[in-house]
């Protein structure tokens, strides 16, 4: 295992818990329905949290519907693009590798990801991006930042109120997740060369 | 009023707009509810069903949750659970709500290591507890984590978890732990997002 990557990259990235996860062997049918999707017991991140099953459970089903739930709202691709940004801000280097990836796929605008990655949260972006970015980043701040102005600054990119809602959802939910990840293990660097899925 | 603890805090009213918009994302609301009675299981009377259940006392979960509400200072989140330590251990209600005043800040900053993001660095305060004595161990290591991880969650490394664990936390009562102050991070933000949007909703504010 090479050392953890010390920079923002949509490489697909490792990641080492710092306590010990469950065992395969030691989930019981109960960890495995908290699992929702019973391939994550591959996975040492998701048997770390599956000590605690019922939480986990409710995070990956608010999680699921945030980012998937396809009955209008915001498109996938601006949900995860409020996903990353959150992560870049917060410095989750692993968080940010995942949901840039899926902001790639589902937006097809890989050089708007790449600057939010390389120059940061203030990197230039259209109207409809910067108003997500901001947002985000304004809901990332402890004691949270959001005001009426980046809300008109959403609806002005055209996003009715579900769809702000949509992204304030993804960006909250990435308060969360990035939290876990950043403290309770670390990203490693991929074992095969960048690009290859 | 509704039985959903988002909705309470955010003032959401059934029927109301922001209600048929929320229930749009039906296991959102819910998990969104399941996740805060799995971690607040006396609070609501309901089973957390969880292995974190035993590891963490309910005095512990109220008295993080006062602290993590108290320093995102949103008046109605940290009233609830300012509310509910109160009422299970009135004395500590007073310690923790100490450690507030003298550990609020504005984040998120911390150190990245040597490389591209060490640019990016914003040092900031390190929070240590002020009344040791009052918190015992196992809570006084718990706020300071809680600290770390609301402000400065990029500094997160494997020395704060072996804090907790010399502390007396068991690495199923850390993962509950941090859950609970992740958790609230969401929480606090999507209550003040739903607050925003329900008293901004007609369009642009005068």
């Amino acid at each position: 295992m090479t050392a953890a990557p010390l920079a923002f990259t949509t490489d697909r990235l490792g990641w080492e818990p710092w306590v010990e996860p469950l065992a395969e062997a030691e989930l019981t049918e109960a960890h495995r329905e908290a699992l929702v999707d019973r391939a994550r017991a591959a996975s040492p991140y998701f048997r770390l949290l599956a000590r605690d099953p019922a939480v986990l459970h409710a995070r990956t089903k608010t999680d699921l519907d945030v980012f998937h739930n396809a009955d209008g709202g915001l498109p996938r691709a601006e949900r995860e693009l409020a996903a990353t940004a959150t992560s870049r801000r917060n410095g989750c280097v692993f968080c940010a590798s995942v949901h840039a990836r899926f902001a790639e796929h589902y937006g097809k605008r890989p050089d708007d990801v790449r600057r939010l990655l390389d120059e940061g949260v203030g990197a230039p972006q259209d109207q409809l991006w910067r108003a997500i970015v901001d947002a985000s980043v304004a809901l990332a701040a402890t004691p949270p930042a959001l005001t009426g102005d980046h809300l008109e600054a959403l609806r002005a990119a055209g996003l009715d109120d579900l769809a702000i809602s949509d992204a304030l959802h993804a960006a909250a939910f990435f308060n969360w997740a990035n939290r876990l990840m950043l403290s309770l293990g670390e990203p490693t660097a991929p074992e095969t060369p960048a690009g290859k899925e | 009023m509704s039985t959903d603890i988002i909705d309470r805090l955010a003032g959401i009213d059934p029927g109301s707009p922001l209600d048929r918009l929320r229930r749009r994302r039906p296991d959102a609301r819910e998990h969104a509810q399941r996740g805060y009675l799995a971690l607040f299981p006396q609070a609501t009377g309901s089973d957390p069903g969880g292995g974190g259940a035993g590891e963490v006392s309910l005095v512990e979960r109220y008295a993080v949750a006062a602290f993590v509400a108290g320093l995102h200072r949103d008046p109605e989140s940290a009233r609830h659970y300012d509310d509910l330590l109160a009422a299970h251990a009135p004395d500590l209600a007073a310690v923790v709500s100490a450690e507030v005043k003298a550990a609020a800040t504005t984040g998120p900053y911390g150190i990245y290591p040597e490389g591209p993001l060490a640019g990016e660095s914003v040092p900031g305060p390190v929070h240590r507890v002020g009344d040791r004595a009052a918190l015992g161990d196992r809570l006084a290591a718990a706020l300071e984590h809680a600290h770390l991880l609301v402000f400065r969650p990029r500094e997160a490394d494997p020395e704060a978890l072996r804090a907790l664990a010399r502390a007396g936390w068991s690495t199923t009562g850390v993962v509950t732990l941090s859950q609970l102050v992740s958790f609230l991070t969401f929480q606090i933000r999507v209550v003040a997002g739903l607050r925003l949007l329900r008293t901004a909703q007609k369009g642009p504010r005068p």
